[in-house]
């Protein structure tokens, strides 16, 4: 799979299924320690082209050490990393791009006084010309981000308006067509809906299914499971740094994904000695039982 | 455009829509108005102005070695404007501008003198100088990750005080010897420093090399993938780095090409003056950069243009030789400067706002 042709969108979407059912990238008891302190312990996770995986967590939860060991950020110190089924260990964010794992970051990525389109092919422009004339061809990448742009469904009224003029979820949605067009087969989304309202969080999901339906797979990161289980195939929590959940849509509901979410388990845990305390209504908490969906707890579990 | 469809969506893909569609929100501006949005026009309306005024305000200007003698004041102004300029929207900027033509100079002057050699060797040994102090500037910049005013603000001290120090060691005076009869002087002399005539009108040579440099600056700045990258360590380096810019490559080059432009105008110094006096330049590097702020360069990087300078030097020069020929006292120059760095300053602010508006 290093044929990964850079510049002609679609040729790495076609050859996917012919790959069927293995993952293109797989954690196996992956973690990471930030020296002593154990940061992620023992993350399982795959994600399958054309699929939607996503990890839901707590601030702290180690939501970002997670996506910083798959965009090689960082390194993982125990467990296994698999892309395409052969172990890696990225130390550039390079390396992981050539591997087809693009990062859209939250803030990341965009220089908001450039138009749209040189913000589109920043660090990969299109030349013409031979060297002492090599030249960017703008005609052809403004085409081409037109293009790509209207292809996911984004239409801009000027792509040589400055990015920095675009909504939050525009330059979201700029970034994700960015990655799907330079070729990533995995798209990692650090929280894409945090920082926006409503509307502008049903755009940037709709941008994911439109990923989703391009063949590529999708990690979401999130904190929000309404969010999450709009585009979710399949979902993670983290909590404390090991997998507390690990469930298929077809496994878990809306109600036990927001349960997992807002600490459900230590809730029921808490009903009991709360249910002592006066004053504190307890009818309405999930009893331990509810929360039978979480099958694939780790061993550790939680403290 | 062909689109491979597999899972079952949740949410549906938006149809692509027809090319011709734009999502109407934003009602185009009127012509006028989005060019006076671009800082260079503004600066370009304002040399305008200023020359009219000086038209009418000093009679001798209308004469056309006036003219040739405004633009010669503006072209030494410039030649360093742009590589100033360029460093300006990479987002750093330089403090040792003004004393590096010194030092570029002195190195010429000195090591051609004192060894007898032909001053061409002069020449190269002070381009590899100063294209040297471009690089430790630009070195110290990226490994201590400090401000580029604190940087540069010590090479500068560093230069003032070698400039002197080493040219009194050397010679036991403050001034180099004359080099006019030197070998190579009189070639050296007809690139750098030379005078042609124009319909009667005698004109330096670095009127025309500030134009070409002009002309070069822009295209590489809005055509290469150079300028495409100047413009993004400026605006944002991090995202830079993050989508695979050389940030480093982009901002020491930078640096080295404002060095490039210190030895263009030292070497025009020395051959159009022969001598060079160590104690000069200070407070130069001010007016350069000054120049690239008034020609619509922002301060804190990521935008600008390279004609805006052009402009910038030409309202400085324009002013200086305009106070003496309309008979004022020159001390009203640094006045000047200072209503038209803050008018300047003030236009870009409300240019960024209502750019970057919602």
């Amino acid at each position: 799979m290093t044929d990964k042709t850079t510049g002609t969108h679609g040729t790495t979407v076609q050859d996917t299924p012919a790959h069927g059912d293995r993952p293109l990238v797989e954690l196996r008891g992956a973690g990471k320690s930030y020296g002593n302190i154990r940061a992620l312990h023992g993350v399982d996770l795959e994600v399958h082209p054309g699929r939607v995986t996503c990890v839901l967590g707590d601030n702290g939860a180690g939501k970002s050490t997670l996506i910083k060991i798959i965009s090689g950020l960082h390194q993982h110190t125990e467990g296994e990393f698999l892309v395409d089924g052969e172990p890696v260990r990225f130390s550039t964010p390079r390396e992981a791009l050539d591997r087809g794992i693009a990062t859209v970051y939250q803030d990341l990525a965009v220089v908001p006084l450039m138009p749209v389109w040189r913000n589109f092919f920043l660090g990969s422009e299109m030349t013409k010309g031979p060297w002492p004339l090599r030249r960017l061809d703008i005609e052809r990448m403004k085409k081409t981000a037109d293009e790509e742009l209207r292809n996911m469904g984004i239409v801009l009224d000027d792509l040589e308006q400055p990015i920095g003029t675009l909504s939050g979820g525009q330059r979201q949605c700029v970034a994700i067509a960015r990655a799907v067009y330079f070729g990533a087969r995995v798209l990692i989304l650090d929280e894409p809906t945090a920082a926006l309202g409503v509307k502008q969080s049903g755009v940037v999901l709709k941008y994911i299914a439109a990923a989703r339906d391009r063949g590529l797979g999708v990690i979401f990161i999130t904190h929000n499971p309404h969010h999450a289980y709009m585009v979710g195939d399949h979902f993670s929590v983290l909590r404390l740094g090991t997998m507390e959940l690990s469930a298929d849509r077809s496994e878990v509901s809306l109600e036990e994904l927001t349960n997992h979410m807002a600490g459900g388990a230590e809730l029921a845990a808490l009903k009991h000695e709360l249910a002592q305390v006066r004053g504190v209504d307890v009818e309405e908490l999930p009893e331990e039982t509810d929360l039978k969906a979480s099958a694939a707890a780790t061993p550790e579990g939680k403290s | 455009m062909s689109m491979t469809q597999q899972a079952q969506p949740a949410v549906t893909t938006p149809p692509a829509p027809g090319p011709k569609e734009t999502d109407g929100r934003t009602a185009r501006r009127p012509l006028a108005l989005r060019l006076l949005a671009r800082p260079e026009v503004g600066v370009f309306l304002g040399a305008v102005v200023v020359l009219i005024f000086f038209l009418f305000a000093a009679p001798p200007v209308r004469d056309g070695s006036s003219i040739a003698n405004i633009l010669y004041q503006s072209s030494t102004i410039g030649i360093m404007a742009l590589p100033v300029a360029l460093l300006m929207i990479g987002g750093e900027f330089d403090l040792s501008a003004g004393v590096a033509v010194i030092t570029s100079a002195l190195t010429a002057s000195m090591l051609s003198y004192q060894l007898t050699l032909n001053v061409w060797v002069g020449v190269i040994v002070a381009l590899a100088v100063s294209l040297g102090i471009g690089l430790f500037n630009g070195w110290m910049l990226i490994k201590t990750g400090l401000p580029s005013f604190l940087v540069t603000l010590g090479t500068f001290l560093i230069l003032q005080g070698v400039n002197l120090a080493v040219t009194k060691l050397v010679t036991g005076n403050v001034a180099t010897d004359s080099i006019s009869d030197m070998d190579g002087f009189e070639q050296a002399k007809a690139i750098f420093a030379s005078t042609f005539d124009v319909a009667g009108v005698q004109v330096k040579i670095t009127v025309v090399w500030w134009l070409v440099f002009a002309a070069l600056a822009t295209w590489v700045l809005l055509r290469t993938k150079y300028g495409n990258w100047i413009f993004a360590v400026g605006g944002n380096k991090e995202s830079a780095r993050a989508v695979g810019v050389p940030v480093t490559f982009t901002k020491i080059s930078l640096f080295m090409l404002v060095g490039f432009g210190a030895w263009f105008v030292g070497m025009h110094n020395l051959f159009s003056f022969n001598t060079v006096q160590s104690g000069e330049g200070v407070g130069q590097e001010l007016i350069y950069i000054a120049a690239a702020v008034i020609g619509g360069c922002l301060l804190t990087g990521g935008a600008g243009s390279a004609i805006g300078p052009v402009f910038g030097a030409f309202m400085f020069g324009m002013v200086q030789q305009g106070i003496v020929y309309a008979g004022w006292n020159p001390d009203w120059f640094k006045a000047f400067l200072g209503v038209m760095l803050l008018g300047a300053v003030l236009i870009n602010l409300w240019v960024q706002r209502t750019a970057t508006r919602r």
